[in-house]
C-alpha cells in the first residue's frame, strides 16, 4: 500500500515502513537503546532526504523510549534525580545540536558530517562493547567471578567538586560529569538523529558507576525528554518532521519492543552487550566503507531553495 | 540618424514581407488541451500520466503544399535552484568539493517528439529553439558569471542523468502521436516525487525544419486535505506542529505500554 509523505514528498509503501519500525524496535526492546543508529540510515536509505530521517527519527525514537520509561518505571527502575540532572545538560546540548545541524545543511556537508560522525561514534563504541563483551564471556567461561562494579577504584572523575546523593542509584557523584554526558548526548542526539542510549548506557556503567538496575530506565528518560525537545526544535526550524512517517515507524517500532524487550531478557547479559557491540560496530563499518570506498556516483544533486 | 534609417529599413522590409507569400508563422494554429489542469497529490498518490491532445488548425493562407508536420512539446515543473556536488578522494575517503550551482531550472523537465529532434530541425534550430535536453538552457553560477555550459559539461552531464533516473528529467522522441495528419497527442508521465506546483507546457509546430507556430498551456499539481495541511502547518506553525508530533510520539508510547502490559 502506497502512502504520500507530506513533508518528505515522496510515496512510501506503509508495510515496508511498518515492518523497517518493527524490525528496529525489536533490537531497540532487547538492548534497551532507542535504536536512532540503525532507524536514521534505513530511511536515508529508502530514499528520504537525510535532514528529514534525522528531525522525523527524534519523534519515533521519543514514542519508544516513552513506551519503555513507562514500564521502567512501574517497576521502579528509574532515578529521578539522576535523570533531572542529566536532562539540564541534554537540554542544552540539544539545542547546540539543532543549531549545528541547521547551520552544517546551509554549508553543504550536513551529509558527510552525519556519515562520518556515524563512523567515528559507532565503530569506536561498538569496537569498545564488543571488545569488553569478549572478555566478560571469557571470564565466565573460565569460571572467574569478577564484579561489574569494582568499588574501590575511584577514578578521577569521583574526586570533582559539588557532590550529590543519588537515592535510589545508591551513588554518591559529582553533578559536573553527569551534566556533561548529558550535554554530548543531547548534541549527538539532535545531530546525527538517533537516541544516544548506544552510547549512555556504557558511559553510564563504565564511568558514572551507576548501579546497573537504574541504567536502563534513567536513560531511557533521558532519551525520551532529549528527543521530544529535538522534534520540537527540528520542527519550529528546519520545518524537517514528518508526521506521518514517525507515526508509521512508532507504531511499527513500539509493537516490535515490546517482543523485543521480551526476547531480551531471555539472554544472558555478556551475550547481550556482545551482541549489540556487533551490531553497532557493524553500522559503523558499513559507513565507513561507504566513505572509503569509490562511490557509484560521484555527482549528487540538492534543491537550495526555490524561487518559483 | 542612423536609428531612423534602420527603422525604415525594417519597415520596408516588413511591407515587402507583406507582398511575397504569407509569411509561414500565420499559417496555423495550435489548439491544445491536456486531460487535466489540476493534479491533486492524496494519501495514496504515486505517479500520474496526464495526456495532452491538440490539432493544428490549417487556414486559407496555409501554403497547399505543407502537409507534414513535426511537433516538440516542452513541459517545465516549478523552477528552483539547485547544486551539483562532485565527490573527490580526500584523506582516503570520499567527500564533496567541487560543486556547480544552476540557477532557476526547472526541477521537472520533459521534451517528446514525434521524430528525433535531429531530423525535425538544424542544429542551430535545434539550439536556438531548445530542442532537447542538450539544448535546454540550464543556467549556472560559474564564479561571478552566469552561463550554460557546452551540453557535455561535467556537472551539467551529470545533473541531467540524476534528474533523469529519478524520471523528473526526460526526453523521448517518439512520445508525440499524430493520429491524423493535424491530430495529436503525448502523455506526459508524471512520477510519484514529481515537485508540487504550477507546469509550464510550450507546444512548438515545426515544418520542414523551421519553426511555424508555438503555444502554451499549463497545469498544476497540489497536495489537497490532509497532505496540504500537513503541509503548511509544518511550514506555518511549525511549533505547534512539533507539539502535535511529540503529543502523538508520547500518546503512541502510553497506548502501546498499555496495550502490551502483560502481567
Amino acid at each position: 500500500m502506497q502512502l504520500y509523505l507530506p513533508i518528505a514528498d515522496i510515496p512510501v509503501n506503509v508495510f515496508l515502513i511498518l515492518a523497517m519500525g518493527a524490525a528496529v524496535g525489536f533490537v531497540s526492546g532487547m538492548f534497551g537503546i532507542g535504536g536512532g543508529f540503525l532507524m536514521t540510515p534505513l530511511l536515508i536509505f529508502i530514499g528520504i532526504a537525510p535532514a528529514v530521517a534525522v528531525a522525523s527519527v527524534a519523534s519515533h525514537i521519543a514514542a519508544s523510549s516513552f513506551s519503555g520509561a513507562l514500564s521502567y518505571w512501574r517497576r521502579r527502575a528509574i532515578d529521578p534525580a539522576l535523570a533531572l540532572v542529566l536532562l539540564s545538560g541534554g537540554t542544552i546540548g540539544t539545542m547546540l545540536g539543532v543549531w549545528t545541524f541547521t547551520l552544517l545543511r546551509s554549508l553543504g556537508q550536513l551529509d558527510l558530517m552525519i556519515a562520518l560522525s556515524y563512523v567515528v561514534l559507532l565503530t569506536t563504541v561498538g569496537g569498545l562493547m564488543f571488545w569488553e563483551g569478549l572478555r566478560a564471556l571469557l571470564r565466565v567461561r573460565r569460571g572467574v567471578a569478577v564484579p561489574l562494579r569494582r568499588s574501590g577504584s575511584h577514578g578521577w572523575i569521583h574526586g570533582l567538586p559539588l557532590k550529590m546523593r543519588f537515592k535510589r542509584s545508591k551513588i554518591y557523584l559529582s553533578v559536573i560529569p553527569v551534566v556533561v554526558v548529558g550535554i554530548i548526548i543531547g548534541f549527538i542526539g539532535a545531530v546525527m538523529g538517533v537516541g544516544g542510549g548506544f552510547i549512555l548506557v556504557p558511559i553510564m556503567i563504565y564511568l558514572l558507576r551507576v548501579p546497573t538496575a537504574t541504567v536502563i530506565g534513567t536513560s531511557m528518560v533521558l532519551t525520551l525528554v532529549t528527543m521530544l525537545f529535538a522534534t520540537l526544535l527540528h520542527a519550529a526550524t528546519n520545518h524537517l518532521v514528518d508526521a506521518v512517517l514517525a507515526l508509521i515507524l512508532m507504531v511499527g517500532g513500539v509493537t516490535g519492543a515490546q517482543f523485543g524487550a521480551r526476547a531480551g531478557q531471555k539472554i544472558r547479559g555478556e551475550h547481550l552487550r556482545l551482541l549489540l557491540g556487533l551490531l553497532v560496530l557493524a553500522v559503523g563499518i558499513r559507513f565507513a566503507i561507504e566513505l572509503v570506498l569509490r562511490p557509484d556516483d560521484l555527482f549528487t544533486i540538492r534543491e537550495t531553495g526555490g524561487a518559483g | 540618424m542612423i536609428r531612423r534609417a534602420l527603422l525604415t529599413m525594417v519597415g520596408a522590409v516588413l511591407a515587402l514581407g507583406a507582398l511575397l507569400p504569407p509569411p509561414p508563422a500565420r499559417a496555423e494554429r495550435l489548439i491544445v488541451s491536456v486531460s487535466n489542469h489540476r493534479v491533486t497529490v492524496t494519501p495514496n498518490y504515486s505517479g500520474e500520466e496526464l495526456v495532452l491532445f491538440g490539432s493544428v488548425e490549417k487556414d486559407a493562407s496555409t501554403p497547399a503544399t505543407r502537409n507534414t508536420y513535426d511537433l516538440v512539446v516542452t513541459v517545465s515543473g516549478p523552477r528552483a535552484n539547485m547544486v551539483t556536488r562532485r565527490k573527490e578522494r580526500k584523506f582516503g575517503i570520499w567527500i564533496n568539493t567541487d560543486y556547480r550551482q544552476f540557477l532557476e531550472v526547472p526541477t521537472y523537465l520533459a521534451l517528446f517528439a514525434n521524430r528525433p529532434f535531429d531530423a525535425i530541425a538544424s542544429p542551430d534550430v535545434a539550439r536556438r529553439q531548445q530542442l532537447g535536453l542538450n539544448n535546454v538552457l540550464l543556467t549556472q553560477r560559474v564564479g561571478p558569471d552566469y552561463a550554460d555550459v557546452v551540453p557535455n559539461d561535467a556537472f551539467r552531464r551529470a545533473f541531467v542523468r540524476l534528474r533523469s533516473e529519478h524520471g523528473l528529467y526526460r526526453e523521448d522522441t517518439s512520445a508525440v502521436t499524430f493520429l491524423t495528419p493535424t491530430l495529436f497527442r503525448t502523455g506526459i508521465p508524471l512520477p510519484g516525487e514529481v515537485p508540487i506546483g504550477t507546469y509550464g507546457v510550450e507546444i512548438k509546430l515545426f515544418s520542414d525544419g523551421a519553426l511555424v507556430t508555438k503555444t502554451d498551456t499549463a497545469f498544476e499539481i497540489v497536495k489537497v486535505g490532509f497532505e496540504q495541511f500537513v503541509a503548511t502547518t509544518a511550514r506555518q506553525n511549525g511549533l505547534a506542529y512539533g507539539l502535535i508530533t511529540a503529543c502523538m510520539a508520547l500518546m503512541t508510547g502510553w497506548i502501546a505500554s498499555i496495550v502490551f502490559r502483560k502481567d
